[in-house]
């Protein structure tokens, strides 16, 4: 609605018909004795989900609606059903007698908490008509008495309907006059979303006319003023499309606060600037209106400049400031302008609680040294869609926190004064031509400190990671993460898991090939090559399988470079951790001196400059396996070998003394033989994956995807491009090499040469080989590609699947196995681990990249078959 | 999966009438979980000699029983290959009309004792050697154990009895002891099993000096039943059953001697009251030992539990009848699960934070963010913290120098650490300590366990 004047209020009947204009986001609440028509009302101007009946939650409560005893239930169901919709910004209409005071004052309060204005409409077709209609239906026995101190008491309430704290108050008083009206919705005087700018935000001016105009010229406006003394004049032109918003505190402290109001006036006036009000323009508008105020804070410079200043100027002065928005909401909802701040759930909504907040902020309640109120760090648990722009408090340099900025430079107090272009979201900054008010709190903080974002991202909330959630992911879309999983990964993040700075990604989980269908076999990498073939690739790489355990690595170039980018507090120089966000080594000294290693070869092949960064993430293998899995060969695999061999030798030992006497236990004795020798394969199949580690010397580390580094996310180079720069980080040493190549999948005799060479890896007691698309994220018809498939060599499996897995009889069983589970979850964390990425090297808030690091982790509790 | 029975009894074939199974043939049996053979390597007057081999379908174990509903050990493990469970139900499948001691062909010698030897391969012993012989060796035989190879030392045994007996005592012998010493059971236990066991156990288990360890395991460590068991076999034996083998925590084992958990825990009720606490907040409140004490206590007018592990407050919410007929009233007690890392408003109106031997099962890394959760942002008015006192560890007898008390301790502190510690968090966040000592006192090292109680000032 365009503003009422804050003097009109009741709207009177002179006998045309009405036309009701309300917000559209209200709780509208009828009033009107029963058969005053409310119900045939709001069912002719509202949608039937607007409208929420007493009549009819009597009827859901005890399945009769006139049983007046269950009315206080039915209104808790009416106040609880609104209430949602209120919180959802909804328009909601009360469809209930709500005769006197007390039964409305539920309606203001449940407007109130949601920031919803309150709308009256009074229906008073008189008694005699309401009691005509009641005696047309039977479920309404009650005489005239009834509907007589129902309209008595209505209308001795009307004068009071406003002190009760309606907004707005209709009354339609005579059944013509009910029939005749028309409702329309207007949006609020704060809602300016369909306004898609662009804007220049500009922070607190505070009476500093001359860096206004000057930040005006860098953003391209034309000031030009005409005329002296009464007739001094301003206008101003803007780029093309552009509009100002001024965050409030227009005046007070500065050497020229009225220039600075004739500046701001005339672009709002011009339709070329929105404004807020500040606490400033609050305090001097009840100046001006007379009223009696504390003169402090610097308003007797603004006292003092108006002095010189003409009646009309005055009166435009206290006039514009009557007018002035809480804040207002802009291009399509993304942003949002209050001068001191606004809770996610107060945009766009109008309440005293609102406008106090936008004016002030929140404080704490505590009062500082410098005898200032303590804010309460509202940004710190901002969490909404809304950009948020704001002033009030100055900081020495405008920073996002959460989505959220303050531009409120200081330019007052020596400082800057800051514009924000929208949607460039770029920062316009003008010096202060000097000191023009002494701060009673200093601006710097005491020492360095991290930046805000830093310090509003010290600790994640539990509400960021528990329960349903949705991510949204760039390559996948929307990925839903089940209340139950994000409870499982709640212990292990917790407790188990490095700090979340670190922990900017955990890899996807990674499917196999299809079954393959050859005798004696589970997987072959034929299956692989088909898989991706017949979904349109047409070069695939190959890349050796190491059997370690899967790490990723965080590498700085200095434990400064670790501090600055992953908030390090301890000195270390970076972290490795495992595929569930675990530290991969127990003992930091061992992660520092891998680093170490790692460094020289980046430092060595000149990546750092290369790549311009001072921090890479690395996607690796360490081995061996055994550095992490020796107490799962210990208490796992190596108690099955020892007792599978001597199980089966003291069976087959007795089977062959029968035989040897005649028993028919030949066939057993054989099938028991060939047991025992599968049994002797498995109690060899992880030799070469342990060998005792007693130092980093010991270790080695094979990185093959380089994640992420300063700007960038590398999820846009193709694989030869990630193995070269493996290539390059080997020393034949610690930084191991992983064998690869590329395979043209049209390229038959490639492809059976990648097979042999499979054949050959795997004999030598490799695990095998994964094999991706060239492209490091492919798609196909049907969309996003499995971003590698692995293809284990059949010693390997027997680790995997137990020692007689591939005993024909067991075999034709594991064929039945169905991938679409783990390949599904393969591709959600594949989107996932991305966007982690994105979001960590955009410098987003921590909360957001360890919403996705949390929900891969999510994922990873879902029923999956280990084995696969 | 291998078990044999011998003996030197003439006629040695009559074993195959004890058996009802014919010496000279190969039987099979179907079971659930795959097949069993019998047949006999050895078969002649002087000796005979009968082995009972399982085939147990490894990959028929895991299927279909809701994939992925476990970790690898699942799919690998030594269930198919080991002597546990699945031998005693192919030896009461294959050899019923043995096991009850009767036999139409040879009535008086099932009933008579006879020269005996088995062997048991691979058994694996949880307990080892001296469990296996404190099993078999009341019962009136000669143990001969020889280790199972492997890499490296394992569990496994082969075990030799020899002695003389009914042959339905050693297969009821067998069929009750090695999942006892395995320690484990294919199937779920269920209150048969106590019916099970008593059949089995008739006129040997009553008088087992170790009848309560075999009940207990043999019952899958289900106290009630076993308890059940016991009452029925002996009702004197009952109250110290609950004492004996039970799978405790390692740390309650290390500092047993002391009931220190009971006393700590009386200390911190304690603390709490002086401090004035009205609404508390358990964090890391576990299966709720604390909270079970405090919700008691008239002087608390509301508790949170706060943990990570969802198992851990199922049992918190047992041990406290919560929801339940004479459970507290409800929303006197609330458990929410969530982590100390994370900023957590829902226990924002607790007066006071009690972390009981919570720190320490922290990352040091991750205390910063412990403490700005309770300290920056939670600020209750009160907060006691106790951990323990790693100087005190040197009087534990059993613990080993340098080792901590529960393996998922990240850190135990000295005196002199913790205090280093709660004086900086004092200092940051606007607290002053209070230290004290729980437990008895070392003139040297201290008390096994520190307490401190933070203040925030003005509160």
């Amino acid at each position: 609605m365009s503003r009422m004047s804050r003097r009109e209020r009741i709207e009177r009947d002179d006998g045309t018909p009405r036309t009701l204009a309300i917000p559209d986001f209200a709780l509208v609440v009828l009033i009107g004795a029963s058969g005053s028509g409310k119900s045939s009302f709001a069912a002719k101007h509202f949608k039937p989900t607007e409208v929420i009946s007493s009549d009819r939650c009597r009827g859901l409560v005890c399945d009769d609606e006139n049983d007046q005893s269950v009315s206080a239930d039915a209104f808790e169901l009416v106040a609880e059903i609104a209430g949602k919709r209120l919180k959802h910004r909804k328009l909601t209409v009360i469809d209930a007698t709500n005769v006197r005071a007390p039964d409305r004052k539920r309606w203001i309060e449940l407007a109130r908490r949601y920031h919803a204005l309150p709308v009256a409409i009074v229906l008073d077709p008189g008694a005699e008509v309401c009691a005509e209609r009641n005696q047309g239906r039977p479920d309404r026995p009650f005489g005239i008495q009834v509907v007589l101190r129902m309209t008595s008491e209505i209308r001795r309430g009307l004068g009071g309907l406003q002190r009760e704290g309606f907004r707005q108050v209709f009354r339609l008083d005579t059944a013509e006059a009910i029939a005749a009206a028309s409702v329309t919705r207007q949006p609020l005087w704060t809602d300016k979303r369909v306004d898609t700018g662009p804007f220049d935000i500009i922070g607190d001016i505070h009476g500093c006319a001359d860096e206004l105009q000057i930040l005006l010229g860098e953003l391209g406006y034309q000031v030009a003023w005409s005329g002296e003394g009464s007739g001094r004049a301003v206008s101003v032109t803007p780029p093309a499309g552009r509009k100002v918003v001024f965050v409030g505190d227009l005046v007070d402290r500065g050497p020229n606060s009225p220039d600075v109001l004739r500046i701001a006036m005339a672009m709002v006036g011009a339709g070329q600037a929105y404004c807020v009000q500040g606490n400033h323009e609050r305090k001097f508008g009840r100046w001006l209106e007379g009223r009696k105020v504390t003169i402090g804070h610097g308003l007797q410079q603004t006292v003092d400049q108006m002095e010189g200043q003409d009646r009309d100027f005055r009166e435009k002065v206290t006039a514009f400031l009557d007018d002035l928005r809480s804040h207002v909401w802009l291009d399509g909802g993304r942003l949002a302008v209050a001068h001191a701040g606004l809770k996610a759930e107060m945009i766009g909504r109008g309440s005293g609680a609102v406008r106090e907040f936008a004016l002030y902020g929140e404080t704490t309640g505590e009062i500082d040294e410098y005898g200032l109120p303590v804010r309460a760090d509202w940004a710190a648990g901002y969490r909404g869609e809304t950009a948020v722009i704001y002033g009030h408090t100055p900081v020495v340099e405008a920073e996002w926190v959460n989505n959220t900025l303050c531009i409120d430079t200081g330019c007052v107090f020596g400082g800057e004064l800051t514009a924000l272009r929208w949607p460039e979201k770029e920062l316009v900054h003008v010096p202060a031509i000097r000191t023009w008010f002494e701060p009673v709190r200093p601006l710097a903080p005491v020492g360095g400190s991290p930046s805000a974002q830093a310090q509003a991202d010290a600790l994640v909330d539990l509400e960021d990671v528990s329960g349903r959630r949705w991510v949204d992911t760039s390559l996948r879309g929307r990925v839903v993460v089940a209340e139950e999983n994000a409870a499982a990964a709640l212990e292990a993040m917790s407790r188990f898991a490095l700090a979340p700075e670190w922990l900017a990604y955990l890899p996807p989980t990674m499917s196999p090939s299809e079954t393959s269908t050859r005798e004696g076999w589970l997987e072959r990498p034929e299956e692989a090559f088909a898989h991706y073939r017949e979904r349109g690739v047409a070069e695939v790489v190959c890349e050796e399988k190491h059997m370690g355990s899967r790490a990723v690595i965080a590498l700085c170039r200095s434990a400064e470079a670790a501090s600055q980018r992953f908030n390090a507090r301890g000195g270390e120089t970076g972290a490795i951790w495992t595929r569930t966000g675990r530290p991969f080594f127990g003992d930091a000294a061992v992660t520092e001196a891998l680093l170490a290693r790692l460094r020289g070869r980046v430092e060595a092949v000149g990546l750092w400059e290369e790549l311009s960064t001072d921090w890479l993430l690395l996607d690796a293998e360490i081995m061996p396996w055994s550095a992490k899995a020796q107490s799962l060969v210990d208490t796992q695999y190596a108690p099955v070998a020892a007792a599978s061999r001597a199980g089966l030798s003291a069976a087959g030992e007795t089977l062959a003394r029968a035989a040897a006497r005649g028993v028919e236990a030949g066939a057993l004795r054989d099938r028991f033989a060939e047991r025992a020798g599968r049994a002797a394969l498995y109690a060899e199949a992880w030799a070469p994956y342990v060998w005792p580690v007693g130092g980093v010397d010991d270790l080695r580390v094979a990185p093959f995807h380089l994640l992420a580094s300063e700007g960038r996310v590398w999820f846009d180079r193709e694989h030869p491009w990630h193995m070269a720069i493996a290539d390059r980080l080997t020393d034949g040493r610690v930084v191991a090499a992983t064998r690869w190549r590329t395979v043209a999948l049209a390229d038959e005799a490639a492809c059976a040469d990648a097979t042999a060479w499979w054949e050959t890896l795997t004999a030598g007691g490799g695990e095998g080989m994964v094999v991706k698309p060239r492209d490091f994220v492919a798609r196909g018809p049907k969309g996003l590609l499995q971003p590698a498939l692995k293809v284990r060599g059949s010693q390997y499996l027997r680790i995997i699947y137990g020692p007689e897995y591939d005993a024909p009889e067991h075999l034709s069983r594991l064929r039945e196995r169905g991938l679409n589970g783990k390949r599904n979850l393969a591709l959600r964390e594949f989107a996932l681990g991305h966007e982690g990425l994105k979001r960590f090297v955009d410098r987003e808030p921590l909360r957001r990249v360890h919403e996705c690091v949390f929900a891969v982790l999510a994922l990873e509790s879902e029923p999956i078959d280990p084995r696969l | 999966m291998y078990l044999s029975v011998a003996t030197t009894h003439r006629p040695a074939t009559d074993l195959g009438f004890l058996l009802h199974k014919h010496p000279e043939r190969l039987h099979e049996v179907e079971l659930a979980f795959g097949k069993a053979w019998l047949l006999y390597p050895e078969a002649t007057e002087e000796r005979c000699e009968a082995a009972l081999i399982l085939d147990v379908d490894p990959i028929g174990l895991v299927r279909g029983r809701g994939q992925g509903d476990g970790l690898l050990d699942r799919y690998v493990n030594d269930r198919p290959y080991a002597a546990s469970s699945f031998l005693s139900v192919a030896l009461a499948r294959s050899l019923r009309t043995a096991m009850s001691g009767t036999s139409k062909e040879r009535p008086e010698l099932a009933e008579s004792e006879i020269p005996l030897e088995a062997v048991v391969t691979p058994l694996p012993a949880r307990g080892g050697q001296a469990l296996v012989r404190e099993l078999f060796e009341p019962l009136g035989w000669t143990v001969e154990l020889e280790p199972v190879e492997g890499e490296g030392p394992t569990r496994y045994l082969t075990l030799r009895l020899k002695g003389r007996a009914r042959l339905s005592a050693l297969l009821n012998h067998l069929y009750v002891l090695i999942p006892v010493l395995d320690d484990d059971k294919h199937y779920w236990v269920g209150d048969d099993e106590v019916t099970k066991l008593l059949a089995r156990g008739a006129g040997w288990l009553e008088t087992h000096p170790s009848r309560e360890l075999i009940a207990k395991r043999y019952l899958k460590h289900r106290s009630a039943l076993a308890r059940e068991a016991l009452a029925r076999l002996a009702p004197e034996a009952v109250e110290s059953a609950e004492t004996r083998e039970g799978r405790v925590e390692p740390e309650a084992e290390i500092e047993k001697p002391l009931r220190l958990n009971d006393e700590r825990m009386g200390a911190v009720v304690e603390a709490l009251r002086a401090s004035g606490a009205k609404v508390i907040a358990d964090l890391g409140c576990g299966e709720g030992k604390l909270l079970v004490r405090l919700v008691k206590e008239r002087w608390v007018e509301r508790l949170f539990g706060v943990d990570a592990a969802v198992i851990d407050l199922e049992r918190a919410a047992k041990r406290l009848k919560l929801h339940l007929a004479g459970g507290p009233p409800e929303g006197r007690v609330t458990l929410l699960h969530g982590a100390l890392t994370y900023r957590d408003r829902r226990w924002a109106e607790a007066d006071t934070a009690a972390l009981v031997e919570v720190i320490e099962h922290l990352d040091v890394e991750r205390l910063p963010a412990l403490e700005q959760a309770m300290f920056g942002e939670a600020r209750p008015a009160t907060v006691v913290v106790t951990t323990p006192n790693a100087e005190y560890n040197a009087l534990f007898p059993n613990l080993a120098p340098g080792a901590f008390r529960h393996p998922d301790h990240r850190f135990e502190w000295s005196r002199a650490e913790f205090r280093a510690w709660a004086d900086r968090v004092c200092e940051a966040w606007g607290y002053t300590p209070e230290f004290s000592d729980i437990g008895p006192v070392d003139e040297a090292l201290g008390a096994p366990t520190q307490m401190a109680v933070f203040r925030r000032a003005g509160a």
